[in-house]
């Protein structure tokens, strides 16, 4: 762990390569080391530094200012309570609340086990269905405290893994093609040129 | 009333699997793309002026104003803002999800007419279906030669990029958006110079439109500026899509048509809001994120029109309101949107970022019941230290407009609610929560944040002074981020 894998070094350069300049594809890149190892580890920003030509402090430093990039370990599921003021109004506190009991760390602690962090976030826009939450960033609403054990018993026993993947991964979806448009054509012009295949994320 | 306007930009929503090129196509999509290729670009732009197409992201300036005024030089970008993050605000969000080949067809149509050399959309990090949803449908647009090279055999070449963000309110605001987006942390940028139609990103001409604002696009180009003109009146033209939220029986987005519709339609008319949940009354809303001064049920017929809104002290901002019935503590909403404004502060602005800690301190204490009656007045002069006069629109002494926008809550609170205020302060504590001191949660929120080194903060027999507060610690909950946000 800790420094990118040949694959993920692949998906970085794919990535430096749709932007006009290199540190572009700095935080599109950290998603991917976070991706890796579930947390931004030190020799992890250090490998992305080298990789874009930048100081690690410029890495470190960008990194810190993200609420998404966690610069120490985490758990498997990082549970994100939303607290603002539509999930405040209905009962929010009350959730994070009975978060806290039932997993038996304070917002930013991580159970003993490695599998949960527990969070106190802002608006996660997804205030028709306060009191909401999210875990790896996919979302839940309307939770009640009894939806919330039956999601933590869910996430625990693996059941939702298809919809929630382990921290860190953020896209799927992987882009199909590199930058495509070129030159100026001609209207009109039959332009067979095929798509360079080559996958970038 | 509701008019019977047709929606424009939630159209396909509900439609099975609406967030496929198969579905798309079925339902209209990508025409307006194929009618915008054989127009001359600034006949695109003209039409999007006649439409009277108000940005959606939260500012509201003229979309095609905004275009004209993009300086001619090579190369220009178009930069797409996904970054939704205003409190309550989840219209963006939907739209990705539901709709994402109308933003890639709208961002098309703009390149198209401004003449960008590349564009990117930029996701709020934390929209994960959004970003894999709206990355699926730019490989399909790809595939189905809508973006990328000589799209639809136009001639007409460019490629779409999705960036995502990674978790900061203030990357919404279309200067630090461009700074995060050159890989940097989200400082905003001064204008003048660093107007983006001027000098954006990497220095060159950049437009920077919402992700609502792109959707209306294709409507408007098959329809024509004037059809969504003759929606809503005068400046407040088309439908637009709001965010409602609280204490309503139905919160959800609903996309009504502008100026025709009153807040009362849209938190009360069965078919939107359905009114207030239970046998509650309302006692303030919020008119458009919570950067927007209050509103109280005396105001709740004035019409969705942004000019009204304005004149009246507040904005439609980003579209979004939330309703608050009778059981709401106003104190603890302003001081939790208050607090909110602190965590979110990039921290260039002396005035925002020692502030906004203050403000976020002083609501706190009267919040736990350790206030004291001169706060009301060192709210109001703090607040007026970062805004001053507290007028609206706010008077700027920070780089961007996140600074003055901290007041919002705090002003109206003690305008519309004083005697709550003082109640707090009498009885020493929230005649709201009993919960919370039942549980212990008061004085857990009264220990300082950091242990060692944060003795200065709030204490609760300190003097309500400008030097207690300087330098110490925030001592409130501790939350994600702020371990770690300094290093």
């Amino acid at each position: 762990m800790a420094r990118l894998t040949a694959e993920n070094v692949q998906r970085a350069r794919q990535l430096i390569g749709l932007y006009p300049q290199t540190r572009s594809a700095l935080i599109p890149i950290l998603h991917i080391a976070q991706e890796q190892d579930g947390w931004l580890t030190p020799d992890g920003m250090a490998h992305v530094a080298d990789l874009l030509d930048l100081d690690p402090a410029e890495v470190y430093g960008t990194a810190s200012f993200y609420d998404m990039f966690f610069t120490h370990r985490v758990g498997r599921h990082v549970v994100s309570v939303c607290t603002n003021l539509a999930c405040l109004i209905n009962g929010a506190d009350e959730l994070l609340e009975h978060a806290e009991a039932r997993l038996g760390v304070a917002p930013g602690g991580t159970t003993a086990d490695g599998e949960f962090t527990l969070e106190e976030v802002e608006c996660i826009a997804f205030c028709g269905a306060a009191p909401c939450l999210t875990v790896n960033w996919r979302f839940f609403g309307n939770i009640g405290n009894d939806d919330f054990d039956r999601l933590v018993e869910d996430l625990a026993d693996g059941r939702l893994a298809d919809d929630v993947p382990p921290h860190g991964t953020l896209n799927r979806v992987r882009r199909q093609v590199g930058l495509m448009a070129g030159a100026p054509v001609a209207p009109g012009h039959d332009d067979d040129a095929k798509p360079p295949q080559a996958s970038a994320t | 009333m509701i008019t019977d306007a047709a929606p424009i930009v939630t159209a396909r929503i509900g439609k099975p699997q609406s967030w496929t090129l198969r579905s798309y196509l079925d339902n209209g999509g990508y025409d307006g793309l194929r009618k915008a290729l054989t127009m001359d670009p600034a006949d695109i732009g003209q039409e999007v002026l006649t439409a009277n197409l108000l940005g959606r992201g939260g500012a509201g300036f003229e979309a095609g104003k905004k275009w004209g005024m993009l300086r001619q030089a090579e190369p220009k970008y178009l930069v797409i803002n996904g970054d939704e993050s205003e409190p309550c605000t989840f219209k963006d969000h939907m739209l990705m999800e539901e709709d994402p080949h109308q933003i890639i067809e709208g961002t098309l149509i703009c390149a198209y007419a401004i003449g960008a050399t590349q564009a990117f959309i930029y996701v709020r990090g934390e929209f994960a279906l959004g970003l894999e949803r709206m990355s699926a449908a730019l490989n399909e647009a790809y595939s189905f030669g809508a973006v990328g090279r000589n799209i639809l055999g136009s001639g007409f070449s460019i490629d779409v990029v999705i960036h995502p963000g990674a978790g900061a309110y203030i990357c919404g605001e279309e200067t630090a958006l461009i700074e995060s987006l050159e890989g940097k942390r989200g400082y905003p940028r001064d204008k003048p110079p660093w107007f983006p139609a001027a000098m954006g990103l990497y220095k060159a001409p950049t437009i920077v439109n919402n992700v609502e604002t792109m959707s209306n696009l294709p409507w408007i180009v098959l329809n024509g500026g004037q059809a969504f003109a003759d929606l809503g009146i005068g400046r407040s033209a088309g439908t637009r899509l709001f965010s409602l939220s609280g204490h309503v029986e139905r919160p959800a987005n609903y996309e009504v048509e502008m100026a025709k519709t009153t807040f009362r339609d849209l938190i009360y008319d069965p078919k939107l809001g359905g009114g207030i949940r239970g046998d509650k009354q309302l006692k303030a809303f919020v008119p458009g994120g919570v950067s927007a001064p209050w509103f109280g049920p005396d105001q709740v017929d004035m019409a969705l029109d942004q000019d009204a809104v304005g004149k009246a002290g507040s904005m439609l901002g980003s579209g979004s309101v939330v309703v608050m019935d009778d059981t709401t503590c106003m104190v603890r909403a302003a001081w939790r949107i208050t607090r909110f404004f602190h965590r979110e502060s990039c921290g260039q602005c002396t005035p925002c970022r020692e502030g906004g800690g203050w403000l976020d301190k002083i609501m706190r204490r009267i919040e736990l019941g350790q206030g004291r009656e001169v706060d009301l007045d060192l709210l109001l002069d703090v607040c007026d230290n970062i805004a001053p006069g507290l007028g609206w629109p706010p008077q700027k002494t920070t780089i961007c407009v996140l600074g003055p926008s901290i007041p919002s809550s705090i002003v109206s609170g003690i305008k519309m609610f004083r005697d709550e205020f003082l109640v707090h302060i009498k009885d020493g504590r929230c005649p709201f929560d009993r919960k919370a001191e039942l549980s212990g949660r008061v004085e857990e929120a009264l220990r300082p944040a950091g242990g060692a080194g944060s003795a200065s903060a709030l204490s609760s027999s300190g003097p309500p002074s400008m030097e207690g507060a300087f330098g110490a610690a925030c001592g409130q909950r501790p939350m994600h981020g702020e371990d770690h946000e300094l290093g």
